[in-house]
């Protein structure tokens, strides 16, 4: 068991003496730190020849207890005194806890603030939208400055190794669509119109859109990740002044990965999911497998593609943007880095399915039903 | 990595039933065979090491010979390939997380880069060790605690509040050593702790460092490519080279050395302007030649 320090008080023709025994070391102070801290009485001196060993931490209490009491401290060792006078030396008074914002704190501020950084945000994120345009252009005007080997890669970490997730995703979501929709539709006997359903809504929506989610979380997040991390060690301010811009170094190479990646992986989705919905219907609806696919061709117009593949790019922009622009957002510390990919996957996901209604209702007016 | 992150976890109970007696043997640390590889790469090969209690011991070495690696394993880190490692002469390579508890609350380390957390103000980054081993202190005392530290490493007062993106790179190294030694620990391990610092703060850095393990009875281990430093603080000199140590021992006696390395080490222009200064100061300010 642990040794804690101690005190009694000893009272002679009117001097009090406190006297201290037993280590005086931060492990061991702990129990007679408050009582000193909270003694009222009168006291002269304070005896400390039986404290032994000592600590700085030992000392600031008694340094700390001798100034409030006004005593004189005796029987220091030579050690004691030396740290005594070194935690003097190095008395202050700072302030520990930097200015935090309170959890409830007041809330017309916070709404305020809220709105303030929203307005600022939506300033930045075109002023960002600005700056690839302007890498994108001074690109075109000197192409050899493009990083080819840059975009290859991210088109791997983007495309290729995502293949096997959203493979799998789509063909789940195709088994579910086409599952679910022959409960319904065999209520008024109409289930071969599953395949209608499956064919359309994955080539139109599901496919693009859940590839858009996935690409976000995946792809989003880990440029958001990367860039600020980079941000916070200071590779990209060194890149600056090397002359490399990370514009065409970074951004412009992902941004347009995710762009030239989407309507790919878009489709590929759409595939994989019709082909679920095919299984599905071979064994829940005695649709034979090949005369399921030869169906989708028959059914679904060719514009159900092109709606799908007019998508793609858009929300490979939108998730790969967010992405980047979050991830430079990124000073000062790791946690930081949290939030930022937070809001980059949260922004890029909730754009994405914002476009997308829109996209519905403009398809369907121009007569794309 | 993670595997060793999960060692730190349930510390308080533990720690708080043992409290660190003072080790009095000795050699604090002891390494015996250490080998360490990094796939093929051997970085150690049967280094042998003792540093003695309430010296500073300075270890040297070209870069990529192993020094931070070596400080690692010792500070468990970095499991070793093979060899034992002793601190306290407790067996670190081979004792259960338990009983390292008792004795990760009597070091402090400073890394490199600092590495303060960075969500945290700097009081309270000197304050985590304090509330992660002792947690009757009192608030109070703690905050006490984290501004005297702050002061007593040479810090304005006012950076105390501060966020260590807030600070400079050598004031980030003085933050780091106020967290070191947080826990008033006998054995500080100290990662290149004047690189980076201007020269006068360097010096006052190597001041506080000796006055802090004359009072206190630190033992110290300390990674440094600062010849000054070298010359004005350290009892004993260990030089990492062909994956060993090859030579311990006080300044002249490692002159006397004719490894190459050596030889170039401590005979080149750098050197002989270090040797210079600090004969001076000697001649100077302590004419009983016990120079510090």
């Amino acid at each position: 068991m642990r040794e804690w320090a101690q005190y009694s008080v000893d009272e002679k023709g009117g001097r009090a003496t406190v006297v201290v025994t037993g280590p005086l070391l931060v492990s061991s102070i702990g129990k007679i730190e408050p009582d000193l801290r909270a003694y009222r009485d009168s006291v002269q001196t304070i005896d400390i020849s039986g404290a032994h060993p000592i600590d700085t931490v030992g000392a600031w209490v008694i340094h700390r207890f001798a100034e409030e009491t006004g005593a004189d401290i005796v029987g220091a060792s030579e050690q004691a005194d030396v740290l005594l006078e070194a935690v003097e030396g190095a008395s202050s008074d700072a302030t520990i806890s930097p200015p935090r914002a309170h959890s409830f704190g007041d809330i017309s501020e916070k709404v305020g603030i809220k709105v303030i950084e929203f307005f600022i945000g939506v300033r930045d994120m075109i002023g960002f939208m600005g700056a690839v345009l302007m890498g994108f252009g001074s690109l075109l005007l000197h192409p050899r400055r493009f990083r080819m080997k840059a975009l290859v890669r991210q088109m791997e970490l983007v495309g290729v190794q995502s293949l096997p997730i959203i493979g799998l995703m789509s063909f789940l979501i195709g088994i579910v669509i086409a599952q679910q929709g022959a409960v319904q539709l065999q209520q008024f006997g109409a289930e071969t119109l599953t395949v209608n359903l499956v064919g359309r809504i994955t080539l139109r929506e599901l496919g693009v859109l859940m590839t858009a989610i996935m690409v976000a979380g995946r792809s989003g997040s880990a440029f958001a990740a990367q860039l600020g991390t980079m941000k916070l060690t200071e590779e990209i301010d060194a890149m600056r002044t090397i002359g490399v811009s990370p514009m065409e170094a970074l951004i412009i190479p992902r941004i347009l990965a995710a762009v030239l990646l989407m309507p790919l992986l878009g489709f590929y989705a759409s595939v994989v999911a019709i082909v679920g919905g095919a299984v599905i219907g071979d064994v829940m609806l005695g649709i034979p497998f090949w005369t399921f696919l030869a169906r989708v061709q028959e059914v679904v117009p060719v514009y159900d593609f092109w709606v799908g593949m007019v998508k793609a790019p858009m929300f490979g922009l939108i998730v790969a943007m967010a992405g980047c622009y979050q991830g430079m957002q990124v000073k000062g510390n790791a946690e930081e880095v949290g939030l930022r990919t937070t809001a980059a996957v949260v922004q890029a996901i909730f754009m994405v399915i914002v476009l997308d209604a829109f996209f519905a209702v403009f398809f369907t007016e121009i007569g794309w039903a | 990595m993670s595997e060793q992150d999960d060692r730190h976890s349930d510390v308080d109970d533990i720690a708080s039933e043992h409290a660190p007696d003072r080790f009095d043997g000795e050699f604090p640390i002891r390494i015996h065979g250490l080998t360490n590889a990094f796939g093929d790469v051997k970085i150690h090969d049967q280094l042998d090491l003792d540093v003695k209690r309430g010296e500073i011991l300075g270890v040297v070495g070209g870069s990529g010979t192993g020094k931070s690696v070596l400080m690692r394993s010792i500070i468990g880190l970095q499991v070793p390939t093979e060899g034992q490692i002793e601190v306290f002469g407790q067996n670190i390579t081979e004792a259960e997380p338990d009983e390292v508890i008792g004795v990760r609350n009597r070091w402090g380390v400073l890394f490199q880069g600092g590495a303060l957390f960075s969500t945290l103000s700097v009081g309270e980054n000197v304050q985590v060790p304090l509330k992660q081993f002792y947690p009757e202190l009192s608030q109070k005392l703690l905050d006490e605690i984290a501004s005297y530290k702050t002061v007593l490493t040479g810090l304005p007062e006012e950076a105390a509040s501060k966020f260590p993106s807030e600070l400079s790179g050598g004031m980030r190294k003085r933050a780091g050593l106020a967290r070191a030694l947080a826990l008033d620990p006998e054995l500080l391990f100290l990662d290149e702790p004047t690189a980076g610092l201007d020269p006068i703060g360097g010096a006052k850095f190597d001041e506080l460092l000796r006055e802090l393990t004359d009072t206190l009875g630190l033992t110290v281990f300390l990674i440094t490519h600062d010849l000054d430093t070298l010359y004005a603080i350290c009892d004993r000199v260990a030089v990492l080279a062909d994956k060993k140590v090859i030579a311990v021992g006080t300044i002249p006696e490692l002159l006397e050395n004719d490894h190459p390395w050596i030889q170039e080490y401590f005979n080149g222009p750098r050197a002989r302007a270090a040797t210079a200064t600090h004969e001076r100061g000697k001649a100077l300010d302590k004419p009983d030649g016990q120079g510090a």
